[in-house]
């Protein structure tokens, strides 16, 4: 496959012109559909697919986004780390940008701590062995997809025998967020895109309680537009057959079972969390992993206990990205979005993160909320 | 083992005359710097001239299809010629790290004398600092650079309804180049820079007599800062087509993988017009005769939809703002 194909055949005018005819010709009622993964949300307002979607179709942002979810003491704790003497603090993206209680990572670097964005977990080793003296922390974030890396990353400091890298764990996990959300009972989804990032990794059968227990139908998508539109048409069809079964439109890299090589490795080195708290949602029950206790001289938060926070902080009140994770509220409903909060001053990580609805409202705008031409 | 630059390069005394002379005196030979007086003495045409300064910091300092003293020739260049301005004198500071490879300066040295070739300016005075390690990245340049202005009146303010807007070739070249290029990235690719000096097609522009109301080449920010700046400048509505914007399959698929716009890449050898849509015809054909500007394209027109907006129209019927970049480039987590 050329790349033009990789490319241009997922975003093909005639082919998405054609897809939005067919959903507009059979979608007969309401439907509103969460997108759980922010990569759908920015999907959807990149390429303005609302636009051309029937008003049937309502698309709900989801808890997806692994920097959206962090609580502000996980933050902290970082910063924290990261402002231990003799320490280079690694993580990924756009998690140094996100606000703590008093302060971020970005701020801290430009007073002089050694703070690195990476683009691979694992550039830590290299970072390590090229500071022996000093201790590396790499603070680890993400969902299902990004874990397989936080463990290959484990894997290679024990063959290299590596004793100045840390962990700072918080992969968190989908369907237990999804399940905390729809247990709740108020939450006026009617079907799912799911996240076919994390299925490529945990196959698409994790989905398949939900879809059997809520009657929600749920479609595993693409992050291409046409990926989004032909899984909305599927969702369609099956609100209209009266169908809830989990669909898999990525079927070029998911499939039930997912890369179990992956998993394996994910199990050897991690475990279920009793509890994480989730930004703006709260305590969810196993949704997130840490260390097994045998690998706790790796991890940081055993390691360098004495110097973490412990106190729970909560958002700035005028902030509503805990309505906007739980599906509840969009972006435009907050009153600071684009005044007191922009991707340049964020009071709430949902405008920080790539990944997060606020910022993909703000990056993409949207015209036909935002008004009509004049 | 190579020869290195010491501090003592940079010391004033014996050795750094060796390293003007034998490197850049031997390189940038000219009449004006030969003289080696303490401010060179220019004779000027033009009573109405541009003047203009840009430092160089790129990371890494060779990248495919040009170097850091290749930019700093190109984009002082350019930024003369955005000004309709036919470049003619350059000065060059050098701040070079200690330990700094002879060889790796000379092959910039003359890049920048070859590019420098291109346009016929010439640099006519310098200096040369040498730091302790760490103080700088290698190797940083500065280039200040004077022209003639030979076309009047280009600004920022002229955007007008019915205007279109033409870009000179693919955007996002250089930006992706530099960052595949990137040591934590190291992705395979061909994919060259765009840099070039530019003042030759914007040369045949005016001397082909075509209107030009703006011009700006699209640095940092890319594409979508120069449209940005522009419609909140003359208070006007950028439409634009995505499907006639060119961008190369590489950087779109670089785009893909990390989560950025190709819009927002740098380019340094890529520039915007604004100009009346009676112009338009005159000056793709002027521009598609230059290597540099053969992919030049019509991409959109300035209209009163909304006030001080870019709009995006995307190939399937649905529009979105391009909103200018803000804040560090970071990549995508998943």
């Amino acid at each position: 496959m050329s790349e033009v194909d990789l490319i241009e055949g997922f975003r093909d005018p005639e082919h998405m012109k054609a897809l939005a005819a067919l959903i507009k010709k059979e979608c007969k009622s309401k439907i509103n559909i969460m997108e759980v993964c922010g990569g759908h949300t920015h999907t959807i307002m990149k390429f303005g697919l609302s636009q051309i979607l029937p008003e049937l179709i309502e698309f709900v942002h989801g808890p997806g986004c692994p920097v959206c979810i962090m609580p502000k003491e996980r933050i902290d704790h970082a910063i924290a780390l990261a402002s231990m003497p003799n320490t280079i603090l690694a993580t990924l993206g756009d998690m140094i940008r996100v606000p703590g209680s008093k302060t971020s990572l970005q701020k801290l670097r430009a007073e002089g701590k050694d703070i690195r964005s990476l683009y691979s977990p694992l550039d830590v080793i290299k970072i390590a062995q090229e500071n022996p003296d000093k201790n590396v922390v790499f603070f680890a974030i993400g969902f299902e997809t990004t874990t397989p890396m936080s463990a290959v990353l484990m894997q290679h400091a024990i063959e290299n025998k590596l004793t100045n890298v840390f962990f700072h764990i918080n992969h968190v996990t989908v369907p237990e967020a999804v399940e905390a959300i729809m247990s709740r009972g108020d939450a006026l989804i009617d079907a799912f895109l799911g996240p076919s990032h994390v299925s490529v990794i945990t196959g698409y059968k994790i989905y398949e309680p939900i879809a059997e227990k809520y009657h929600t139908p749920i479609v595993v998508a693409g992050f291409e537009p046409t990926d989004v539109m032909e899984s909305v048409l599927r969702i369609v069809r099956q609100v209209n057959e009266g169908q809830s079964v989990v669909d898999n439109e990525y079927a070029r890299a998911v499939s039930r079972e997912g890369n179990l090589k992956a998993q394996a490795l994910v199990n050897t080195y991690f475990e279920k969390r009793s509890h994480f708290r989730w930004r703006g949602i709260g305590d969810i029950p196993n949704s997130a992993l840490k260390l097994k206790a045998e690998y706790a001289a790796y991890d940081a938060e055993i390691v360098f206990d004495d110097v973490l926070p412990k106190t729970e902080l909560n958002d700035h009140k005028m902030c509503i990205c805990g309505d906007i994770l739980k599906g509840r509220a969009k972006p435009f409903d907050c009153k600071v979005f684009g005044k007191a909060c922009t991707p340049t001053n964020p009071m709430g990580s949902c405008m920080v993160s790539s990944e997060g609805a606020c910022s993909a409202y703000f990056k993409y705008g949207n015209l036909n909320l935002k008004g009509a031409r004049a | 083992m190579s020869k290195k630059i010491l501090l003592s390069h940079g010391g004033g005394g014996e050795e750094t005359q060796n390293l003007i002379k034998e490197l850049f005196f031997k390189h940038f030979d000219n009449e004006i710097l030969l003289r080696m007086e303490d401010a060179a003495s220019l004779v000027m045409q033009s009573t109405k001239i541009a003047f203009t300064t840009d430092s160089f910091v790129v990371s890494p300092l060779f990248f495919k299809g040009g170097n850091i003293g290749k930019l700093a020739i190109a984009g002082t260049v350019n930024d003369l010629s955005m000004m309709g301005a036919k470049p003619k004198y350059l000065t060059c500071s050098f701040m070079i790290e200690e330990g700094f490879e002879y060889a790796k300066l000379e092959e910039i040295v003359i890049s920048m004398r070859d590019e420098m070739a291109k346009s016929g300016v010439k640099i006519v005075a310098g200096d040369t600092k040498v730091v302790p390690r760490g103080g700088v990245d290698g190797l940083f340049i500065n280039t200040a650079g004077i022209g003639e202005i030979q076309y009047e009146g280009i600004s920022a303010h002229n955007l007008a309804q019915g205007d279109v807007i033409i870009v000179s070739n693919e955007v996002g070249n250089h930006g992706a180049c530099i960052l595949a290029t990137r040591e934590e990235i190291e992705l395979e690719s061909d994919l060259q820079t765009d840099c070039a000096s530019l003042w030759k097609p914007v040369e045949a522009l005016i001397n082909a007599g075509v209107k030009i109301h703006a011009l700006r080449d699209a640095t940092r920010g890319g594409l979508s800062a120069v449209l940005n700046e522009w419609a909140e400048t003359s208070k006007v509505c950028i439409e634009v087509d995505e499907a006639k914007i060119p961008v190369a399959q590489e950087v779109k698929g670089v785009c893909e993988l990390l989560g950025f716009e190709p819009y927002e890449f740098a380019n340094e050898g890529t520039m915007v017009i604004c100009l009346p849509q009676s112009e338009a015809k005159k000056a793709l054909d002027v521009l598609q005769k230059f290597p540099e500007t053969a992919k030049c394209a019509l991409i959109g027109k300035v209209t009163t939809a909304f006030t001080c907006k870019v709009v995006l129209h995307t190939p399937w019927g649905s529009e979105r703002f391009l909103e200018p970049p803000k804040g560090e480039l970071l990549p995508r987590i998943c």
